[in-house]
């Protein structure tokens, strides 16, 4: 997929409007990133509304200052993956089981139905996800302090 | 005019009134509040409580420091979406963005009655409707506001009986099993009683034998063998009698286990079988698999083994103390006295190497998972030739297995040991305290021999006796897992006194039907009738809600809202099984049991005959492949059995419907995973299928939809058009656009020349192939 000019821009309904190069408005068009958990920073698509791409950044670095802008906060309101830095408490080592936990976002609670939610991605980054299908990250298992691995320990 | 939003609002948090109370607000009166939602995330994403409110006034934020509203204006909308998890809600007017709010699913149902509460309110600016219950809400749960299952009390979102982790009292609800053994059980425990007192009578006979044999003779008396000989009649006699009454109850007990699990497997799976298409839906067949066949299976080796051994070492235990303290109540202090420290540490060690054992379970787990893995993908493994990397994969989780097995058998075997130990000093401190007292002649040495002897049986039993936790554990949780089946209500409700169907007609009309899937709304406002021998054709892009309708209309699921009917009596008052049989299905993926083929023929109806199976075999176009089978109708088919190709295993279940002679027919997909050549004879056998019945067939090639009387466009889980292939391509709507789509995708591809081989095992190779076909059917003139 080539960039051929475009122009993005806000409209008043808060929605991002691509402009291509014949001049076609595309509006609520979105950003995508293709790695989120392994490549945060190579591959960034705009997708039109209905699921197609209309442009693709092999990497950040390549976009336009003030397209980045754009993309940026409009990802800051669709990235939704919080990275739990502490379990403080765990109701119950069976499952399900109700879990306290602290993350970048914010401490929680979150219920994790079964072992099976967490998932293994790549070494030692862990996927959970709680029983709304929100999905949270520890980026490494292994340098969470004591007392998380150990409760962490007790369910994989 | 005050809105009426639903049948009940509930009332706000308590800590939420507080802060509300405190705070500069619009509305003082908060029994104003229409609907609330408590967000849990803020403006940047952060976890963070606040709260939503809509009132006669308007809407309402607030996180407990400010407080921001909006008045609610005729060209206001609250548009609500969901990505990732996450839901937002957005108050626009027609030019601005004036708000967005975002919260997670968890809320998402609150968050639905938010809005449409104030859709209502909004219509009511416009026009004075009259507010009607939505019939959604009649199967909404009061407490947390999501859907239930159709029937139910129970709901499965806040039920607290979900919550709560496994816990040993569960095995008690074996005891409905139980009972019909009852008295089984009872002469069970009384032989336990006399097995466990026969088995304690040697020791006690040492002490005769010590104190009236050997210690005279030690003193210079003969020895009287008339007396022996008795005592070791008697110490015989106890221990054949321990041997027979022994055998008896464990061999007793170990038949009524037995038969407590066969009850339990038949009774789960008999409760499975009822169990609606939703509950399948969502469970995977090897955990469904598991829970009847090892699960039962452990809570009978529970209950033979474990829980027997624990009745008697409880016994045993209690029985020994209770004569050690009539032979010598302060050496059996004495030697008591250690015995709470010991089983504290059995405890605490036996603990500690549960956890191990836990994790090694799900380390075995991971490497069968690779195994489950590579082996049905060995295809591909070859053909990309990643032997190594996958045997790589295998080796590194076998080492991980090790290392874990290993820090586990560093505990393990200092176990043993040092049960033995503490067994050793407690000997020590027993013979010790003992020579004290024989030494001022407070007992004699045959009482000392006896509780020695006993004190030996004592400790081995604490050891067997620590084992019971982690085995009562793992039976509790087995039996949660069982009684979580038994438990699950079917949510397609099997009426109460139907009345039989007579002869039926085939008039199938849907009245407003919608279907929710969880919170998602599938179906919605669906209305159609369809007359007695009518073909019905349903298209629709995927995901359009086709499958659905068609699951409701064999009443695999029960419609959340509205009524479907047969020949105008609501199917939901028919017996399941009577209604079923009416009802000829044909699936895109033929099912077949292994059996013989006449046996798959006959599944509908297993008392046909041979000639009725032959004439059903005919008409499916089966007969003479069925021939060409070396073993003919009698060849063995289904896994492990005879392979068929696609379409020689569809026109079998054509022919499998054809034979229970169903008034109306269902044909899901029938053709679309068969090449060209073999649709045209399944064609030729639906044919004959379809006369004289109510069809109703999803097809995603629109050609073979063309003898189809009427065609239903389904969008979105709504019906967009309906009419005969002419009239809706005149009528140049959704049709014509779907229609238009086919045909230029098969000629792009006729063009490209990218006919090839088929291969049908992805759906985008279906879908290629479906335009092959749809490419030829345009050579021949559609």
């Amino acid at each position: 997929m080539t960039n051929l000019s475009h122009r993005l821009e806000r409209d008043d309904l808060g929605r991002l409007v691509l402009i291509d190069h014949v001049g076609t408005r595309h509006v609520g068009v979105y950003p995508v990133r293709a790695f989120p958990i392994t490549a945060i920073e190579a591959g960034i698509g705009l997708m039109d509304s209905s699921g197609k791409e209309l442009c693709w950044f092999p990497s950040v670095t390549l976009i336009p200052r003030d397209e980045l802008q754009l993309i940026e906060a409009e990802l800051a309101t669709r990235e939704f993956m919080p990275v739990i830095e502490k379990i403080v408490k765990v109701s119950t080592f069976a499952t399900p089981s109700i879990w306290d936990i602290e993350t970048n976002r914010g401490p929680t609670r979150i219920r994790l139905k079964g072992e099976e939610d967490i998932r293994r991605i790549s070494g030692n980054t862990l996927l959970i996800s709680d029983a709304n299908g929100l999905q949270f990250l520890i980026k490494d298992s292994t340098a969470l302090d004591k007392g998380s691995k150990k409760l962490l320990d007790r369910f994989r | 005019m005050k809105p009426e939003i639903s049948p009940q609002t509930p009332i706000l948090p308590s800590d939420w009134q507080r802060i509300l109370g405190g705070l500069q607000f619009p509305a003082a009166d908060l029994g104003q509040v229409l609907a609330w939602v408590e967000l849990d995330l803020d403006q940047n994403l952060r976890f963070e409580k606040s709260l939503l409110l809509l009132m006669e006034k308007g809407l309402v934020w607030t996180n407990g420091k400010e407080v921001m509203s909006w008045p609610i204006l005729a060209d206001n909308t609250l548009v609500h979406g969901d990505h990732a998890g996450v839901g937002h809600l957005k108050l626009e007017t027609p030019h601005r963005l004036e708000n967005i709010w975002y919260f997670t699913l968890a809320v998402n149902p609150h968050v639905l009655r938010l809005q449409a509460s104030f859709k209502k309110m909004n219509a009511a600016h416009h026009v004075n409707e009259e507010h009607v219950i939505n019939e959604y809400d009649k199967q909404i749960c009061p407490i947390c506001l999501s859907p239930k299952p159709a029937n139910t009390d129970a709901c499965p979102t806040c039920d607290p009986e979900d919550d709560a982790p496994p816990s040993t009292w569960t095995l008690f609800k074996l005891w409905r099993f139980a009972k019909p053994y009852q008295n089984k059980l009872l002469l069970g425990f009384v032989l336990t009683l006399l097995s466990t007192g026969a088995t304690l009578v040697p020791p006690y006979l040492t002490m005769p034998l010590m104190d009236h044999i050997l210690i005279p003779y030690e003193k210079g008396q003969p020895i009287d063998f008339h007396l022996a000989s008795l005592y070791l009649l008697a110490l015989f006699g106890a221990a054949l009698l321990a041997w027979g009454l022994g055998w008896w109850k464990t061999y007793l007990l170990a038949l009524v286990s037995e038969r407590i699990g066969a009850d339990l497997r038949n009774t789960t799976f008999e409760h499975l079988l009822k169990l609606s298409l939703e509950y399948f839906g969502g469970k995977r067949t090897g955990d469904l698999i598991a829970r009847i066949g090892a699960e039962t299976d452990r809570i009978c080796v529970f209950l033979s083994l474990y829980a027997l051994d624990f009745a008697t070492d409880v016994l045993m235990i209690t029985m020994t103390a209770a004569i050690l303290v009539s032979i010598d109540p302060l050496l059996a202090l004495v030697t008591l006295a250690p015995l709470p420290f010991i089983v504290w540490m059995i405890h605490v060690v036996r603990d500690k190497l549960r956890f191990g054992f836990e994790k090694i379970d799900r380390i075995w787990s991971e490497v069968t998972n690779i195994l489950a893995d590579t082996i049905p993908g060995i295809r591909v493994v070859k053909a990309f030739a990643q032997e190594d990397r996958e045997l790589k994969r295998f080796v590194d989780s076998n080492k991980h297995n090790l290392q874990i097995n290993d820090r586990v058998n560093r505990v393990w075997g200092l176990f043993s040991p040092t049960v033995t130990l503490l067994t050793e000093t407690g000997l020590l401190v027993v013979w010790g305290f003992g020579i004290w007292q024989v030494a001022h002649r407070r007992i004699s040495v045959g009482v000392l021999i006896a509780f020695l002897a006993y004190i030996g049986r004592f400790y081995i039993r604490l050891d067997s006796m620590s084992r019971i936790v982690s085995h009562t554990q793992k039976a509790a949780a087995g039996a949660k897992r069982i009684f979580d089946i038994l438990d699950h209500v079917s949510s397609v409700p099997e009426p109460i006194n139907p009345a039989p169907l007579a002869k039926v007609e085939g008039r199938i009309s849907l009245k407003e039907v919608g279907f929710r899937y969880g919170n998602r709304a599938v179906t919605k406002g669906i209305n159609l009738e369809i007359a007695p021998g009518e073909m019905v054709g349903l298209v629709g892009h995927s995901g359009s809600g086709k499958s659905t309708l068609v699951n409701l209309i064999c009443r695999f699921y029960d419609v959340s809202a509205g009524s479907i009917a047969l020949d105008g009596r609501d199917i939901r008052s028919i017996g399941i099984a009577d209604y079923r049989k009416r009802i000829g299905l044909v699936l895109q993926e033929p099912f077949l049991f292994f059996g013989t083929i006449a046996e798959n023929i006959a599944y509908g109806k297993p008392d046909a005959t041979r000639e009725e199976i032959i004439q059903a075999a005919r008409a499916a176009h089966a007969h003479e492949f069925i021939l060409r089978l070396p073993l003919g109708y009698d060849s063995l088919v289904g896994e492990r059995g005879q392979s068929l190709s696609g379409g020689e295993r569809q026109r079998i279940s054509i022919a499998r419907a054809l034979l229970i002679n169903p008034a109306i027919l269902i044909l899901d997909e029938a053709t679309s995973s068969v090449d060209t050549t073999t649709e045209k004879e399944i064609q030729k056998a639906l044919d004959n299928l379809v006369k004289g019945r109510t069809t109703i067939a999803i097809a995603h090639r629109l050609s073979t939809l063309r003898k189809a009387d009427r065609l239903v466009v389904l969008d979105k889980g709504e019906i967009v058009e309906i009419g005969t292939h002419d009239a809706l391509m005149d009528a140049q709507g959704a049709y014509y656009q779907l229609y238009q789509a086919q045909i230029r995708q098969a000629a792009e591809l006729v063009e490209g020349g990218a006919i090839g081989d088929t291969v049908q095992e992805n759906e985008d190779v279906q879908q290629e192939e479906s335009l092959q076909m749809m490419a030829k059917n345009l050579g021949g003139g559609v």
